[in-house]
């Protein structure tokens, strides 16, 4: 018994050498050339220069929890009146939240610049109401709007799934022992769904903090995040080291975030996946 | 509470919806302008299937998801079907954080990664490697695989394993035993793992830009390089067109989902 069941866990093998191959040794590949120089020698010039990049580090950091928190304090009361609805409209409400993401990210971001556009809707709205035409493509707040548009159903989903989870003994103990209604979203709905909370928000940070069609479309050029400029690092190969430099470090950056919020959530981690 | 919850879902599903709604309305807009309309064509369709470099692009989107979602699906589910028979839990633990990788980082970095391994591979002669189709569907391949492992690895864990231990009892051999016992059992894991695949190559952009070439595109990658610079309005129809497949596939999936519910309640009754 015991053999037979060794030689069925080689059934794993192709993947494993597949992850090997091209997990593992990417990574791999991504840590030496942050440590190397474009001759291929060992050098901490590459980490040491990283400090000229601290504002776009900063920037997108901030364009990224803007968002993030927009989209919880948006997200979160729609999952929570989604949950309340009746058992057959959330089914119509989930399929319709699902949708958008499966419609290409270049699609909802091309549409939405589209609209803001000096040549768009919008502006022709406006001036045909007498109103002065407005100015958004370029701003930060264009970005931001873009990456709340783009990822909200990240942060919608999880929170619904968990809140659809909890047993509505709850909601009815709590409201029997003289919670109100706003009472218990504080106190009892919330602490119980911070699992989906927290999926949610690394769902909708990671992508934020990476983007580099978002700020391209909607930032007008104007805005460099940290995935402007490892993208535009990694057009020539002098340039490699440093993008796989800065590449390193929001790898890190995120996998720490992760790890912290991770801590948050005990227990369940399967809790609020996007994978239905 | 009640009224709020009324007001506020339908403004946010319209505030969600409301720029794709538009652009799928101004794709059929004469004028070809964002800011007014002026009469009903089809003139921007034309142009898109006009343009040969989109057909090519469509098929290579086509081909390339076909292919890297089936490699996934295979690889994936031998190694669902391993990982469950591993007696160690270090070392299935340590395959499925290794396996979870592409799916927790950025995809810029996922793609830059792949790259830079490429970029090495091409320098070694016998490989006779080069940027383009070989390189995304590798790269295609490898973020699909956490996704069909995800789906596939829940259901070899909830069957009973005395199923297969009777029909190796009553004589299978352990091939014969996983195909006509074990294999059955996962196969709504194993679809739903290839359509996965399937959706997430047809949408990738980010990684395909790191490891595809310019004369190998796909409709992601067609559509950015289209909107690099200047607005088309090809671009609009694309996009509408992109949904309506989408809600087809949708429509279509959910109604293979029933089909799949019902032939599961017959099995049910047979039992």
């Amino acid at each position: 018994m015991r053999k037979k069941s060794f030689i069925e866990g080689f059934a794993a093998i192709p993947h494993v050498v597949w992850l090997i191959l091209f997990v593992i040794l990417p990574l791999v590949f991504v840590v030496y050339f942050a440590f190397t120089g474009p001759d291929g020698s060992f050098s901490f010039e590459n980490v040491a220069n990283l400090s000229r990049y601290g504002h776009i580090f900063v920037l997108s950091i901030c364009f990224a929890l803007i968002s993030t928190v927009i989209c919880l304090l948006i997200g979160y009361p729609l999952a929570y009146f989604m949950s309340k609805t009746k058992p057959k409209t959330q089914k119509m409400l989930v399929i319709l939240l699902m949708l958008p993401m499966w419609i290409s990210l270049l699609i909802r971001t091309y549409s939405l610049m589209a609209i803001l556009d000096n040549g768009g809707l919008l502006n022709s709205l406006l001036e045909s109401l007498g109103i002065t035409r407005v100015h958004i493509v370029g701003t930060p707040g264009a970005v931001i709007l873009g990456m709340v548009y783009d990822f909200l159903p990240y942060m919608v989903l999880p929170i619904y799934t968990s809140l659809s989870k909890l047993d509505i003994k709850y909601y009815e103990a709590a409201n029997d022992l003289g919670a109100g209604n706003c009472k218990t979203l504080f106190k009892v709905a919330f602490p119980l769904s911070l699992p989906g909370v927290i999926s949610g928000i690394t769902m909708v940070f990671v992508p934020s903090i990476s983007t580099f069609y978002i700020s391209q479309k909607l930032g007008g050029g104007l805005f460099d995040l940290i995935g402007d400029t490892i993208e535009r690092e990694f057009q020539n190969v002098s340039t490699y080291n440093i993008g796989a430099a800065i590449s390193l470090v929001m790898m890190i950056l995120i996998l720490i975030s992760v790890a912290v919020m991770n801590h948050f959530s005990e227990g369940d981690d399967n809790e609020g996946g996007i994978i239905v | 509470m009640k009224v709020l919850s009324r007001i506020y879902i339908p403004l946010v599903f319209v505030l969600l919806y409301m720029p794709i709604i538009i652009v799928i309305l101004f794709s059929f807009n004469e004028a070809g302008s964002m800011s007014h309309f002026e009469g009903v064509s089809l003139k921007w369709y034309v142009e898109l299937f006009e343009d040969e470099t989109a057909l090519k692009a469509l098929g290579n989107s086509l081909n390339l998801a076909i292919t890297s979602s089936l490699i996934a699906t295979v690889i994936g589910t031998l190694a669902a079907f391993g990982i469950n028979k591993m007696r160690s839990r270090w070392l299935s633990g340590a395959i499925r954080s290794i396996t979870n990788i592409p799916m927790m980082n950025p995809d810029i970095v996922t793609g830059v990664s792949m790259m830079l391994v490429f970029v090495a591979a091409i320098s070694i002669p016998f490989l006779n490697l080069k940027f383009g189709h070989t390189t995304m569907l590798i790269a295609h391949t490898t973020f699909s695989l956490p996704y069909v492992i995800l789906s596939v690895l829940p259901r070899f864990q909830q069957m009973d394993k005395s199923l297969s231990e009777a029909a190796l009892d009553l004589g299978c051999s352990p091939a014969k035993a996983f195909f006509k016992v074990e294999l059955p059992l996962v196969i709504p894991g194993v679809l739903s793992g290839l359509l996965l695949g399937f959706t997430l190559s047809l949408d990738d952009f980010v990684i395909s830009h790191f490891v595809s070439s310019p004369d190998y595109q796909t409709l992601p990658l067609y559509i950015y390089n289209q909107t690099a610079h200047q607005v088309k309005y090809s671009m609009y129809a694309l996009c509408a067109l992109m949904v309506f497949a989408i809600l087809a596939l949708l429509f279509v999936v959910n109604f293979a989902g029933t089909i799949g519910n019902s032939k599961k309640a017959k099995m049910h009754r047979v039992r």
